[in-house]
């Protein structure tokens, strides 16, 4: 095509004029595909984090930025190693640590059950998710004082938060990977006359696995915030209640170490739940 | 084991699928059914193995099915329907997890259907890494694995591509002439139905009513040899379907 339009816009001019040109045309064709696809590049997340802390490092000792607003990274890290020579950090994070796990477990392995009995039955389904939509949005730090009148000042309240915490979004994520369960798997199950519960246990529960798993990170994220916000109310030990014991003495570097404390935790959660992702779910590509 | 359906009509909320359905699918016989897409065949394969009870009329089984049938009657699915997350081993073993067969024999009934399949050297694979072809041989060797007394396939050959599909069928005329099995085959190919049905059942478009029945007598390993008389056949099944199939590729889908 593009040659006859070549010949007509030449006009008067001589055939093999015609035919240099058609061959003198032939270029690449434009290259119009690629990009969004972003591939991991891993050297560049720890030499932003390096130059971040190096130039906070210099603009403390340099006095543009005030000890007092904001201490040095040196100094934080001074106090967390104070922490740890003392021994406080052990008794901060393991009252912290003990908390999570009551919490987060109970609240997930109830929000287990109750997904689903949600997912499964008509009944569980309609009893169930109106209260989960009318309870998932409330803040549960609003009913930590609640907590604390019914179940008192101590460990109790602060397990019950966490636990409230993390049981709506189990049940949301488990109610909502058992709909996705592939239906022709189940009737696969059924036409080979399995049981109801061999149908559960071997599919409907492993194929909601992936989308069980994501609702525990969300669990997890949220039990961190209420662990600290629940530590913030009348605890001795935990790292909520170290961070707000510095923060009452304007003790910022110790603040700080607490709150990288806290990022740490929430590493570490996440990096054991990508662990347990890569496990469960080798079976997807 | 015969089966049969009396009088069965089947209808979802206010669309009518089937209507007055009578059929025997009689011991060692394969029958083939087909029509035009969306004309409830696939309705009434789950009707013949209790997936789904008609609104009226009657499923019937003729007489009792052999004493080692471990589930008399068996499905082969179009998408395979495979547990991801179990290799193929695991895949047939999970048909018997629940069956009164010990673990030794479970294994053995295992490695059997497998090589049966030609499967063997796959038994330790996951379904993503099979091909379509490898992964419906999986679903034959589990639905074998539970030694049915009635087969019902639904299009199992339709999500392969020609050349596979080729293949699987001589795989599955193979079997029959070894194992004389009873079939329900559903499928909208009307090929594969010549080559393997002895008797073709074509559907009209909704409500799905028996059109016809057509027997084909040439014996199924003889029909290898026989295309142009097959292809006579097929010609004939194709003037029965054509204007359903006209008539149901014009009709607004309203479910």
């Amino acid at each position: 095509m593009s040659e006859a339009r070549e010949g007509a816009r030449g006009g008067g001019q001589a055939g093999s004029g015609e035919q240099a040109g058609s061959e003198g045309q032939a270029r690449a064709v434009p290259f119009r595909g690629g990009g969004f696809a972003p591939r991991p590049v891993r050297l560049v997340a720890p030499v932003l984090f390096v130059a971040l802390a190096l130039g906070w490092e210099a603009g403390s000792r340099l006095g543009l930025i005030g000890p007092l607003v904001l201490p040095a990274p040196s100094e934080v890290i001074a106090a967390f190693w104070r922490l740890v020579e003392t021994g406080q950090l052990w008794l901060h994070l393991g009252a912290s640590l003990q908390r999570l796990l009551i919490g987060w477990s109970c609240g997930t392995l109830l929000g287990l059950l109750v997904g689903l009995a949600a997912g499964l039955f008509s009944l569980g389904r309609a009893g169930i998710v109106p209260f989960v939509a009318a309870f998932f949005p409330i803040p549960k730090i609003a009913l930590l004082p609640l907590f604390i009148i019914w179940f008192g000042i101590g460990e109790e309240s602060k397990v019950a938060t966490i636990l409230f915490g993390s049981f709506f979004p189990t049940v949301i994520a488990v109610y909502g990977g058992v709909d996705n369960v592939d239906r022709g798997l189940i009737r696969m199950g059924q036409s080979f006359g399995l049981s109801r519960l061999s149908i559960v246990r071997k599919i409907v529960l492993p194929g909601a696995l992936p989308a069980i798993l994501s609702g525990f990170r969300i669990s997890a994220a949220i039990a961190i915030i209420l662990l600290v916000a629940a530590e913030m109310i009348g605890a001795e030990y935990g790292v909520g209640a170290y961070v707000l014991l510095a923060g009452n003495l304007m003790a910022t570097d110790q603040l700080l170490a607490g709150v990288a404390i806290l990022s740490m935790l929430g590493l570490a959660v996440s990096w054991l739940l990508g662990r347990a992702e890569r496990h469960f779910l080798k079976w997807r590509t | 084991m015969d089966l049969c359906l009396s009088d069965v009509s089947h209808r979802y909320g206010e669309l009518e699928v089937l209507r007055g359905i009578d059929l025997t699918i009689e011991a060692g016989q394969i029958v083939c059914v087909i029509g035009p897409s969306g004309c409830g065949k696939s309705t009434l394969l789950r009707l013949l193995g209790g997936l789904e009870r008609p609104t009226s009329g009657a499923v019937l089984q003729i007489g009792a099915p052999p004493p080692d049938c471990l589930n008399p009657l068996t499905y082969v699915f179009q998408d395979f329907a495979l547990l991801p997350w179990r290799t193929a081993a695991g895949n047939v073993a999970l048909a018997l997890e629940d069956q009164p067969v010990g673990r030794a024999e479970r294994r053995e009934i295992v490695a059997d259907v497998l090589a049966r399949t030609k499967l063997s050297e796959f038994a330790e694979v996951l379904p993503r890494q099979l091909s379509g072809g490898m992964k419906q041989r999986v679903a034959i060797a589990r639905a074998l694995a539970v030694r049915p007394a009635c087969l019902l396939l639904d299009e199992p050959l339709s999500a392969l591509d020609s050349q596979t599909r080729e293949l699987l069928l001589d795989d599955l005329l193979e079997l029959w002439l070894r194992e004389r099995f009873t079939a329900c085959y559903v499928t909208h190919n009307l090929n594969e139905a010549v080559r393997l049905g002895h008797r073709v059942v074509v559907l009209s478009r909704l409500p799905g009513e028996i059109r016809e029945i057509v027997e084909i007598d040439l014996p199924l390993e003889e029909r290898k040899d026989a295309l142009a008389s097959l292809q006579v056949q097929q010609g004939r099944l194709w003037e029965l379907m054509r204007e359903e199939a006209m008539a149901a590729d014009r009709e607004l889908a309203d479910v």
